[in-house]
């Protein structure tokens, strides 16, 4: 028998939730295996998987060799195959070399058969910059891979989220690529109150304001919840907007808060150029430009390889003072609230 | 050097060889014509000359085994059990295709014949053979996956990559290497310092073998024995078939990399010539035979190309339909 899973009402890292997310769906479903670099007797790369090798033995969680073209593939197969993989990329930069794979397979399989094949793979990545990895190491492709139909893009930044998006990804019959931002992995919280299941279709309110919406995902979320705290301060009552999803992209829930507030800025770890931020702007120009009181303003990380040393990392990526300072840039243009 | 095998023949046997090789060949000439007649676009890759390698291998398949193919699989298709009017049908871009007019020549795909595709991306399929054989092993199935690919892709790293898993894991895979020594127009000894395909098979401890491709019933005895031999749960084999693509690579190709001659060479111990005059030196077959067999062959495709003239186009309307398979909010 397994351990019984942890009580919900106590604290737990980013971290332990995926790994119960993880424990979740393997007790929950025989069909489900974790394949991947590490997973197995190094306890994963971030050591999300750690114990699970002994828990469930090595043919569920499968280590591989470093080879994420095949075992990426291996991935569709195995879900054409009648699987429910789990195919942990160590990171997103390391996705690159299956992007064959994901892109020419994944995401057209099911329309190029005319719908007689579809993908039921959940790929897990770590995601993004923070941690002094310099450029190899510190990609956010999230927002690059939305480009692509065919696939879905998730983003979790909550330990509720962190729990239970796995659970849904594997119940959708199609890929899903779920971003995990490595710097969130040691984020402490605690899960919601008898929650046991989340969607993956909305985007969520994680903070209500009526002055301007701050529109963010991942570690991008936490920055801006934290920039609307500084500006809590000043009177300035900023909403914050959690994307969760980026492909399909909530859009209505985005609209209804710009509609709101009336002001709209939108903090994203990907480079500005071609990104998720620009998306976004582009659908509230799009669907609410009467609405607006100012121009749309992004925060966005520096059109740069991100860089090693320290401070030059920290001016390359969004910051609280970056979100707080595009806020009043946005207030000011448009008279203050 | 290929094993030579002599092998007893019956006629009834030897003419359902001939007559699955003609299906292939009156197809494909059937496909240049409607070529150029722009009744099928995109890209066009014909297989004659491979014929033996489609028909000789596929035999030995249960229908619950997996394949896995690559963008020059018309012959693959048809053998493996697809109507041909809905193979047809798919070349015309008609909603009566086989993949509903989405894929085309190269995205041939058949989920009640277990047939993963035409993959367009040279050695993209190896690692989807891999998965379906994890699969296949992970849920104790006794069904392997078979996987064709072409000479080009042993230049990919997803060759090595999923030979090396394959084996590691000992999966039930066969490889079927289609070796026609030209990846387009590039010859395989001006690409590979090895050229001998088995061997790279063997660097990752995978039992390999050439076949010769030309000779129906070679492919068929030994494809035979290694399926048997794969099914035994021992692990992947690799076979290397040795055959020639008589026509270009695509539409687009004015063959300036081969000769002639070399083209002629191997159409003289082509895989249709080898088997009627094996069949006929044994009195296994008549000239009548062969000319029934084609006239089959070409009413067969007569009629498909009728279907997919006459089917409809594919609605517009669904243009978006089946990128999810699930609900899109």
């Amino acid at each position: 028998m397994p351990d019984p899973l942890p009580d919900s009402r106590s604290a737990m890292s980013y971290r332990d939730a995926v790994r119960e997310a993880l424990r979740s769906a393997l007790i929950a479903d025989p069909r489900v295996f974790l394949m991947g670099e590490d997973v197995g007797r190094y306890g994963g790369s971030y050591a999300v998987s750690k114990g699970l090798l002994e828990e469930f033995g090595a043919d569920r969680i499968r280590d591989t060799p470093l080879s994420e073209s095949a075992f990426v593939g291996a991935g569709i197969g195995a879900a054409l195959g009648g699987l429910k993989p789990i195919v942990e990329v160590m990171t997103v930069n390391f996705s690159l070399l299956a992007l064959d794979q994901i892109m020419n397979n994944a995401a057209t399989l099911s329309h190029m058969s005319g719908g007689q094949f579809n993908v039921p793979l959940v790929i897990r990545l770590a995601t993004g910059a923070g941690r002094q990895l310099a450029a190899q190491h510190s990609h956010s492709l999230e927002g690059w891979y939305a480009h692509i139909p065919g696939l879905r893009i998730l983003t979790p930044a909550t330990i509720d989220d962190a729990r239970f998006m796995l659970a849904a990804a594997l119940a959708c019959p199609d890929p899903v690529l779920l971003f995990e931002h490595q710097y969130l992995y040691n984020m402490e919280g605690h899960l919601t109150a008898g929650l046991e299941a989340v969607n993956l279709h909305n985007a969520a309110i994680r903070r209500a304001g009526r002055d301007v919406t701050l529109i963010a995902y991942g570690w991008s979320l936490h920055k801006s919840l934290a920039a609307a705290e500084e500006l809590a301060r000043t009177g300035i009552e900023a909403e914050v907007l959690d994307l969760r999803t980026l492909r399909p992209l909530d859009e209505q829930a985005i609209i209804a808060s710009v509609r709101r507030t009336r002001r709209a800025v939108i903090v994203d770890e990907g480079w500005r150029s071609g990104s998720l931020s620009a998306e976004v702007t582009t659908r509230i120009v799009e669907q609410a430009f009467y609405d607006l009181d100012a121009p749309v303003v992004r925060v966005c990380t520096a059109e740069v390889p991100v860089p090693y040393a320290k401070h030059l990392e920290d001016a390359a990526l969004p910051s609280p003072d970056r979100i707080v300072a595009a806020v009043r840039t946005v207030l000011e243009s448009s008279g203050s609230p | 050097m290929t094993e030579t095998v002599e092998l007893p023949v019956s006629r009834e046997h030897g003419l359902e060889l001939l007559r699955e090789m003609l299906r292939i060949r009156c197809f494909e000439d059937r496909c240049y014509r409607l070529y150029g007649e722009t009744k099928i676009r995109g890209f066009l890759h014909l297989y004659n000359g491979e014929e033996a390698v489609a028909v000789g291998a596929m035999r030995s398949l249960r229908p619950t085994d997996a394949v896995v193919s690559t963008y020059r699989e018309h012959g693959h298709a048809i053998v493996r059990g697809i109507p041909m009017p809905a193979v047809m049908a798919e070349l015309f871009g008609k909603q009566t295709g086989c993949s509903r007019g989405r894929g085309g020549s190269m995205h041939l795909f058949d989920a009640s014949r277990r047939f993963y595709g035409g993959n367009a991306i040279v050695a993209g399929g190896l690692p989807i053979a891999v998965g379906l054989a994890l699969a296949q092993k992970l849920l104790r199935q006794n069904d392997i996956t078979t996987c064709f690919f072409g000479d080009g892709a042993v230049a990919e790293g997803e060759f090595h990559e999923s030979l090396n898993l394959a084996s590691l894991w000992k999966l039930p895979v066969l490889f079927l290497c289609e070796n026609n020594l030209y990846a387009m127009g590039t010859a395989l000894d001006q690409a590979q310092a090895e050229t001998d395909i088995t061997t790279k098979a063997r660097a990752y401890r995978m039992a390999a073998q050439p076949v010769d491709g030309m000779d129906v019933l070679a492919v068929e005895t030994m494809v035979s024995r290694a399926v048997d031999e794969v099914r035994t749960g021992r692990g992947p084999i690799l076979l290397e078939m040795r055959t020639y693509r008589f026509r270009a690579h695509s539409m687009f190709d004015p063959q300036l990399y081969r000769d002639k001659a070399e083209v002629a060479q191997w159409e003289r111990k082509g895989p249709i010539i080898t088997l009627t005059t094996r069949l006929k030196a044994l009195g296994l077959m008549s000239e009548d035979d062969y000319e029934r067999c084609e006239r089959e062959a070409n009413a067969e495709v007569d009629a498909a190309v009728q279907f997919a003239e006459a089917s409809p186009w594919e609605s517009v309307a669904d243009l978006e339909r089946f990128v999810y398979a699930g609900p899109v909010a």
